[in-house]
């Protein structure tokens, strides 16, 4: 067993972990972490996406070990204050999302895709999701939700009132 | 049933694109998956599945792994043998249909690789993996049986012995015998033009994004299970019929659903193990399978033979059409198997007037994982076969593809029509979706640019693909399903209660898994009841909560279900007049209710519906011999399904160099009849279309000679990702049904139906000009750069061109000649 600390949305967790644990397990297992979702087994799918210090990364990719001193946001941590992420109220009206297993890693995905490139074209949505499946939508609307967000978020954007998070 | 839309009530909330209630716990992580519950003293399950597709187990020695951390249990077929029943099939399509035992674990022989041969109870999910390694097992191969032609042979090796046979049944249809048409054989003898052609429907896997889970607790007063399914209802009764446990002692749960599409219509060995390990221990056991487990032992999709031949006069009347069907079965029937291709029966003539039609089905066991419902269950396959038919005639008739149709189909001045298949189609309006549709694809426009490219000998050429499409949705009036010799009815059942502060409950029988009932429901209730959308709460997925249902496939869900809970609020508003009248002091006649409020007609006097509820819960002043409630229940029971249609055009870019094919335009206008929500309608075409477009470019499971599955991780099975999907434009028509009170057609598998064959016939549109009259699906890169070669080495050695049926692989159509598999990746496709 091996020592690992991490942040997880805003909160600091010490744990023992066998060495070969995945950081989804552990998010989920041991931390309760539930909104991160597990699809497959080889990487493909990219439903349990967080953002691990900023980046996103595919949870299942990453050893638990690996993790140790690391900032990690989830799905979980992402309204502030009862207010949803200009990413997740996007999905919301954009209608980016239907049985929603795919929705937490691919709102995750859309987050540093928009970090990295705040104005995407659609091909370029295309692309920089290419790692996250989705067997519901089709992908149309979720190609919409990301630019609409990237509008939103927009310096100097004239952003809709955020909704609050139902049961907040 | 005549329709009757309400236009005096159904000014608000019908036809709204209300944002989806569901979402709020979807995008922030709070969702209840099954795999997500975790309860006190719960212990995990892993199973051992076996290598190969056919083998008899000699010897299984658990003593190891019984040593391992953590395990509490190793069980094997053996030590269950008594206790864990049969799984069962609901569909005997005939009365000699041959039903093999399906045990959950494989006891003496195993009949396809993924079969459960043993599992390990243990602490965690990881110590109970781990020890599958501690398992022996010695197993005597036995041949294995792939191939459905060579399964029917004289002397085949069989697939379960005990049948004597590996025909699983044989469903004939004919037109001549059923008075629906005219006999077949004279329409073939009279033909002045036939064409006939072999399709294959490849095999799919459903390949929902959440894995399934079960978690069973059998610790409280009833047992209750969680599962990752679309239909707890039916579970519960297989449940109880299966293991002989009391109903009412069994409660199943299906929390949030993470997509189905047909995968997630099943009784589950996993679930039935669940429950039996369950009471054996005494504790809660989760079982969540991995995405590998998921491809190779949940049930397949599709995979059939259609040998078709179709008739015409030399002008292009049709006159004839014959079909017979191999369907693989796998190696057992699930709940539905052998009704699958049977459902394909009503929708082989399509939207054609055809006077005489003949339709068999075969169906075969194989050494592969079972079949089952897969999106559209049937009707996709016929619509398929009819469609590429269609273009085949009209290249032998020298007609224009979109001439030949709109010479046979049914004129809206014909409806309601009842076809060769003894269906009668209520409404429906071809003309008007394919005009729409023509125009928005700029067909002709894209007609000229194929020429132009033509003419230069580009390397990429441009192929136009057509599909005129309906369906036949909302499974369905019971009496047909009876007919059919289907186990269970069709009906649906809806319960509403006003609470005191004038909220709503309703309780549906359906049971989502993405589709946005709890919004498109709220919004039919409050259009009905008059009351604000937020103010009505769904509820369903919970036999406890929803004690009766059918639950959700074959686009049911609202014109079943949401006929029900019309009715249910049709009583509410019934149950309340009286009261109504009593408090205003008026009789009964004199009112009317409109926008949630009964008043009395000519005056101001009027009481809101959410005022009488909390009068009903007083029960102070009520008229008398009234009961203190306003609740309802209701069970619709359709008369006649509903037949969405539409028109569907795919142009596509095919690069004669490599074969890639890059879809440049895809137009369809659907008739869905009258939408309740246009978001939700809009989403589920798309995603229809994702996986139609899959179907026809991407996706197909794979097995190797010996009857290894080689797609099954999602690194080889290649559900398409967004950069191998275009661009949809989606529009719409509205003819409303006539079978039910909202005008409602389905339209959760329309999309799916529909794409399939518009993206072939558009591959070989393109590709027709070297030779080519058929690509096998999917069209990966190889196979029409296959195609291409072998129609330009005909057309080459003078040979009649339209001859190769552009087989990529040989043997099974699932490997080439060398054994690789053709599974070449998109370009672009996902990492």
């Amino acid at each position: 067993m091996t020592r690992v600390s991490m942040t997880v949305d805003g909160v600091s967790y010490t744990d023992e972990v066998e060495p070969r644990t995945l950081l989804v397990h552990h998010l989920r297992e041991r931390l309760g972490k539930v909104g991160t979702v597990v699809g497959c087994d080889t990487s493909n799918c990219g439903a349990c996406t967080i953002a691990l210090d900023g980046q996103s990364v595919k949870s299942c990719s990453v050893l638990a070990v690996q993790a140790d001193g690391s900032d990690i946001t989830t799905v979980e941590g992402l309204a502030r204050d009862g207010v949803l992420h200009p990413v997740q109220q996007a999905f919301h009206e954009n209608h980016g999302l239907q049985c929603g297993f795919c929705t937490p890693g691919m709102i995750m995905a859309a987050i540093d895709l928009l970090g990295e490139n705040p104005d995407p074209t659609e091909s370029e949505v295309r692309h920089g999701l290419e790692g996250n499946l989705c067997r519901c939508t089709g992908y149309q609307n979720i190609v919409k939700s990301v630019q609409a967000a990237a509008k939103a978020m927009a310096p100097g954007a004239h952003a809709s009132t955020p909704a609050p998070v139902a049961g907040e | 049933m005549t329709a009757t839309i309400d236009t005096t009530t159904s000014t608000s909330e019908i036809g709204k694109a209300r944002l989806r209630k569901e979402d709020a716990r979807l995008i922030t992580g709070r969702t209840r998956w099954t795999d997500n519950i975790t309860l006190p003293g719960m212990v995990h399950v892993a199973m051992l599945r076996s290598p190969f597709a056919h083998a008899t187990i000699t010897a299984i020695d658990t003593t190891e792994a019984k040593t391992r951390p953590g395990v509490i249990t190793v069980l094997t077929g053996a030590d269950l043998k008594d206790e864990q029943g049969s799984l069962p099939c609901a569909w005997a399509i005939t009365p000699d249909m041959k039903a093999p035992a399906h045990p959950s674990i494989a006891v003496d022989t195993v009949h396809f690789s993924g079969e459960i041969v043993a599992i390990v109870v243990a602490r965690s999910a990881a110590e109970a993996t781990d020890a599958l390694d501690g398992i022996e097992i010695d197993y005597d191969e036995l041949p294995a049986v792939l191939d459905m032609e060579a399964a029917l042979a004289e002397g085949a090796d069989l697939v379960h012995p005990e049948l004597g046979t590996n025909r699983n049944a044989l469903w004939i249809f004919d037109s001549g015998e059923a008075g629906t048409g005219e006999p077949i054989q004279a329409a073939l003898d009279a033909a002045e033009v036939t064409v006939t052609r072999r399709f294959r429907q490849q095999r799919l896997i459903p390949a929902f994004m959440e894995p399934r889970s079960v978690v069973c607790d059998p610790t409280g007063e009833q047992l209750t299970l969680w599962s990752a399914t679309q239909v707890p209802h039916i579970v519960r009764t297989m449940l109880a019929m299966t293991l002989g446990m009391p109903e009412h002692k069994i409660r199943v749960i299906a929390p949030d659903v993470g997509g189905g599409f047909g995968g997630k219509l099943q009784f589950t060995p996993e679930e039935l193990l669940s429950v039996v390990l369950a009471q054996r221990l005494g504790k809660p056991v989760k079982i969540t399978e991995s995405r590998s487990e998921s491809l190779l032992a949940g049930h397949h999709g599709r995979d059939q033979i259609q040998d078709i031949t179709i008739t015409a006069t030399r002008d292009g009347k049709l006159t004839g059409l014959k079909v017979e069907l191999m369907a693989d079965m796998g190696a057992y029937l699930g709940l539905v198997t052998p009704g699958v291709p049977v459902l394909g029966a009503f929708m082989f003539n399509a939207i054609y007037k055809i006077p005489a039609y003949h339709f068999a089905c075969t169906n075969v066991f194989t050494t592969k994982t079972w079949t089952d419902a897969y999106r559209g269950a049937g009707r996709p396959e016929a619509t398929f076969g009819i469609e590429r038919i269609m273009d085949e005639l009209a290249v032998e008739l020298g007609m224009e593809p979109m001439e030949l149709r709109k010479k046979n189909w049914i004129t809206h001045e014909e409806f309601p029509f009842t076809t060769v298949a003894g269906l009668t189609y209520d409404s429906g309006n071809y003309e008007a979706a394919t005009e729409k549709a023509m125009a928005l694809f700029d067909y002709d426009g894209l007609r000229a640019e194929q020429a132009r490219r033509r003419e230069n000998g580009d390397v990429k050429q441009i192929g136009i693909g057509i599909s005129t499409f309906t369906e036949m949705c909302g499974l369905a009036p019971s009496r047909v399903l009876g007919s059919l010799n289907y186990g269970a009815g069709g009906w649906e059942h809806a319960a509403i209660r006003m609470l005191p502060t004038g909220k709503v409950e309703v309780v549906t029988g359906v049971t989502p898994h993405g589709q946005g009932h709890e919004t498109a429901f709220s919004q039919i209730v409050a259009d009905k009841l008059g009351v604000a959308f937020e103010d009505v709460e769904v509820l369903h997925g919970d036999t406890q909560v929803s004690p009766k249902g059918l639950d959700t496939y074959g686009s049911r869900s609202l014109v079943v279900g949401g006929i029900a809970i019309v009715q249910a609020a049709d009583k509410v508003i019934e149950k309340a007049k009286p009261i109504a009248a009593h408090l205003l002091e008026c009789s009964v006649d004199d009112l009317e209710f409109t926008g949630g409020r009964f008043s009395v007609k000519g005056t101001d006097a009027g009481v809101a519906i959410g005022d009488i509820s909390l009068a009903v819960f007083a029960a102070h002043n009520l008229p008398d011999g009234v009961e203190p409630s306003l609740d309802s229940q209701a069970t619709f029971d359709p008369e006649n399904f509903n037949y969405p249609h539409g028109t569907h055009l795919c142009a596509v870019e095919v690069d004669t160099e490599t074969g890639f094919v890059e879809i440049i335009n895809y137009t369809c206008v659907d008739d869905v009849g009258v939408v309740i929500n246009p978001l939700i309608v809009e989403g589920q075409i798309h995603g229809g279309l994702a996986q139609g477009i899959a179907q026809a470019l991407y996706e197909e499971g794979v097995y190797d000679e010996s009857g290894t599955l080689l797609t099954g991780t999602l690194a080889d099975y290649l559900v398409p990702s967004a950069v191998d999907l275009p661009h949809f434009n989606v529009d719409q028509t509205t003819t409303p049904a006539t079978s039910n009170p909202l005008g409602v057609k389905g339209v959760g598998e329309a999309g799916c139906i529909a794409s399939t064959p518009a993206v072939v016939n558009s591959v070989i549109d393109a590709v027709r000009q070297f030779g080519v009259v058929d690509v096998e699906m999917p069209c990966s890169p190889q196979r029409v750069w296959r195609a291409i070669q072998q129609g330009r080495g005909q057309l080459a050695a003078g040979g009649p061109a339209g001859q190769n049926t552009a087989e990529a692989g040989g043997g099974l159509g699932s490997t080439d000649s060398s054994g690789n598999v053709d599974q070449s990746t998109p370009a672009g496709g996902q990492a």
